[in-house]
């Protein structure tokens, strides 16, 4: 079997149209889109065409969309230039206990500069508690940030019910992180009341190096670089042109809805499988619409995560524990262990994650590798016992 | 253009008649260390010392020569005439030159006359040239201090030249790479072993780590975290040859067959005995670990007992006097200390028993592995090991 790569939840393969059109772009649109002359503008309409394109899927205006270099970025430019800009209304800011370290490591530093962080729980399932929310959200609060799509758990969060609770209150802004929600799950961001939304390209078969940051018309937010006007200023330097072309290609092939059943599909077979054929497994995304279509969480007994990594790679097939940033850690990643499994449970989590791409035949060799490996794993380390 | 470095070392003077034998050595290690940069290089010994004159950027020659064993100090030098006017007025650029740095400083000039031919004795001349400076320099911003000066310069006359330098780096000392002979060294990716590998290069050992290998317990990242700390090592001798013994099978057969409590105690004990057959090919006269004693419980000295006796080659252990924080300053200051704590799964920690034997007798570790086939499996592991050239550039 060639390589069967269940890792697109850490990052996806880049289709060979997004790379045909990034070649395009080196290759003739190689002048500075601020550039005066022809070929700058030549290469100004180029952008504004991808721009567009994005936007477009989004359902919101090109003035609404600025280009970051990573989602990590974008999450910082949001969320430090939402609180500077509100601090004179309030000190409290609100965020889950599940989100990406690229936000928990903001809200820490907040914590330095004073501001009052509050974390919401989430259920065993992994999504926020809406309750928790309604409870510590208040007058002085400024803004809330919570993940649309748990990077490690798939779980979906009541993103439309905490719009509307935030939507009472005059001087709080909404950032939604949604680099594993887009093209995933329905997203409308005219509807809701989402202020901030981050999204990335190498999450749908696009580039790395290039995200964008979604700010609402009627949103002021501080600048936190300082540069020129490109990116309205908020993320000045000279245009990642190939990174947004490839990405505008990438949106332009997001997974249909008959793709995206297929990977439910293909999910929920895997699901299965564990479920009727493995013992003593708990899998942690929720198996409905609750969840992403792409992501599957499962933990073993008796299992150590890392250890189930390399014996698939052994077969060529390619999955993480949690996220691809936090297993350089040695430890049990703050996702799971906000899911409070029991102990036996907590070092055997692994993330599949899926895309359009697969098959289900990949799926089949996956599973039949996965149920020998997690019988000799647990064979070996049951010699401890 | 070519500079001129003056290179001391110290113990090999010591050596009687090997002297020059060792003297050779550390004149080839200098030059391979450099000779990637600067194939002109020109190096060559006075008694008791070493010139190397190269156009190497001195960023690099100073960097380079840091890491060599054997070298006690060296100082980049002027090299001169023996025109006594050339000789003051590098001197006096010495002194303006370090007070561009700072507001004022304290001096003394020392001198050494190994050509007794020349004009002046060594007192005449520091006199003269100390009395030169303070001519020529603002009175406030200089003072003279024979015992502790911020700046001592030194003047050597020698039979065709003379040599004027100030600054004196320490080098790490100890014998030239390769005159006490080729060693193994069990390396794994923790913090110890690499520094216990620095200790017998520093002691003139030419070192032949050895690593053992068990995916998938272990990830490829392991791997390649040794390989990293063995390229750092590397710089200190040149070159290694990295042995990557695959380990898995015996592993699982371990586990599978021995009691679960002696398992360490028996893993080391086949790691030592694979070691030993691959090191003794390559002419190896010991083993070295990184062992310290009582640190952890493989590290008992009832353990050490019973794993010592598996090599028939002596096992150096020359961290077994330090303390952890004494062996981690260590790995930070020769280099490997960032590569060892990053955080990948080491086998060790995967099969650590739960409650391991900490006092193991003979007869116990010999029932205990009774039932293992360890020629086979020793003879499979030796068979398959891979070998891994390092360079150091």
């Amino acid at each position: 079997m060639n390589n069967v790569y269940l890792d697109n939840a850490a990052t996806t393969i880049v289709i060979p149209e997004v790379i045909t059109e990034m070649n395009k772009i080196m290759d003739t649109y190689y002048a500075n889109p601020s550039s005066l002359h022809r070929l700058g503008l030549k290469a100004e309409n180029r952008l504004k065409k991808a721009r567009k394109t994005i936007c477009g899927i989004l359902k919101v205006n090109p003035k609404e969309l600025i280009f970051t270099g990573s989602g990590t970025v974008a999450n910082n430019i949001a969320i430090q230039g939402a609180v500077n800009h509100l601090k004179k209304f309030g000190n409290r800011i609100i965020t889950s206990s599940t989100e990406h370290k690229s936000v928990l490591k903001i809200f820490e530093y907040l914590k330095t500069q004073g501001f009052e962080v509050i974390y919401v729980p989430v259920n065993n399932k992994g999504i926020v508690d809406l309750d928790k929310i309604k409870e510590v959200i208040n007058k002085n609060t400024i803004l809330v940030s919570i993940m649309a799509v748990n990077n490690e758990t798939g779980s979906v969060n009541p993103i439309n019910k905490i719009a509307k609770i935030i939507n009472e209150y005059d001087h709080i802004y909404f950032h939604v992180d949604g680099v594993q929600a887009l093209g995933k799950i329905p997203i409308n961001l005219q509807v809701n009341k989402i202020d901030l939304f981050t999204i990335s390209a190498h999450k749908i078969h696009g580039p790395k190096g290039i995200a964008a940051l979604y700010i609402k018309n009627s949103v002021i937010i501080d600048k936190i670089l300082q540069g020129s006007n490109q990116e309205q200023g908020y993320y000045p330097g000279t245009e990642n042109m190939p990174g947004i072309i490839g990405f505008s290609e990438a949106v332009n092939h997001l997974p249909t809805s008959k793709q995206i059943n297929k990977i439910y599909e293909l999910k929920n077979y895997l699901a299965e499988k564990i479920k009727k054929e493995i013992s003593d497994v708990i899998i942690n995304t929720p198996l409905n619409k609750r969840s992403s279509p792409h992501i599957l969480n499962v933990s073993f007994a008796d299992i150590n995560g890392e250890i189930l990594i390399h014996s698939l790679e052994s077969a060529n097939i390619y999955i993480s524990t949690g996220s691809a940033c936090s297993s350089k850690k040695n430890k049990i990643s703050h996702v799971i262990k906000a899911l409070k499994l029991p102990t036996d449970y907590q070092q055997g989590s692994v993330r599949f994650s899926f895309s359009q791409h697969n098959t289900k035949k990949e799926i089949e060799y996956t599973f039949k590798h996965l149920k020998d490996k997690v019988k000799n794993l647990r064979k070996i380390i049951g010699g401890k016992k | 253009m070519s500079k001129l470095y003056l290179i001391r070392y110290g113990e090999i003077a010591l050596k009687g008649e090997n002297r020059s034998l060792f003297e050779d050595i550390l004149l080839s290690n200098i030059k391979k260390s450099l000779d990637n940069k600067d194939k002109n290089l020109i190096i060559y010994k006075t008694p008791g010392r070493i010139f190397l004159e190269t156009s190497t950027d001195q960023s690099i020659v100073i960097e380079r020569l840091l890491k060599i064993a054997g070298i006690v100090s060296f100082s980049p030098v002027q090299k001169l005439s023996l025109n006594y006017n050339e000789m003051k007025k590098e001197t006096l650029k010495i002194v303006r030159n370090n007070l561009k740095e700072r507001e004022n400083t304290s001096f003394r000039i020392s001198a050494r006359r190994s050509n007794k031919k020349y004009k002046y004795d060594s007192m005449e001349l520091q006199y003269k040239l100390g009395e030169y400076v303070i001519e020529n320099v603002d009175q406030n911003k200089i003072e003279v201090d024979l015992h502790q000066p911020e700046l001592n310069i030194n003047v050597e006359i020698r039979k065709h030249n003379s040599y004027i330098y100030s600054k004196v780096y320490q080098g790490i000392g100890g014998l030239p790479v390769g005159v006490t002979g080729n060693v193994g060294l069990m390396l794994s990716g923790g913090i110890d072993s690499p520094v216990a590998g620095y200790m017998g290069i520093k002691r003139g050992a030419k070192i032949i780590p050895v690593y053992f290998h068990s995916f998938p317990f272990t990830g490829d990242k392991t791997k390649q975290k040794v390989i990293e700390l063995a390229n750092i090592l590397a710089k200190y001798q040149n070159n290694i040859d990295l042995y990557v013994v695959n380990f898995t099978d015996i592993l699982q057969e371990i586990n599978e067959k021995c009691p679960n409590k002696l398992m360490t105690i028996i893993m080391r004990r086949l790691m030592l005995k694979i070691t030993e057959l691959i090191v003794e090919k390559k002419n190896g006269k010991a083993i070295i670990t990184g062992e310290s004693i009582g640190q952890v419980a493989s590290q008992t000295l009832d353990a050490i007992k019973v794993t010592n006796t598996v090599p028939k080659l002596p096992i150096l252990r020359p961290l077994l006097g330090l303390n952890k924080v004494q062996i981690i300053n260590m790995a930070k200051k020769i280099g490997t200390y960032d590569i060892s704590i990053q955080p990948y799964e080491d086998c060790c920690t995967v099969f650590v028993p739960d409650s391991p034997e900490t006092h193991p007798n003979m007869e116990q570790v010999e029932k205990g592995e009774a039932t293992l086939d360890v020629d086979d499996l020793i003879k499979k592991a030796v068979n398959t090991v891979e070998l891994i050239n390092i360079e150091a550039y």
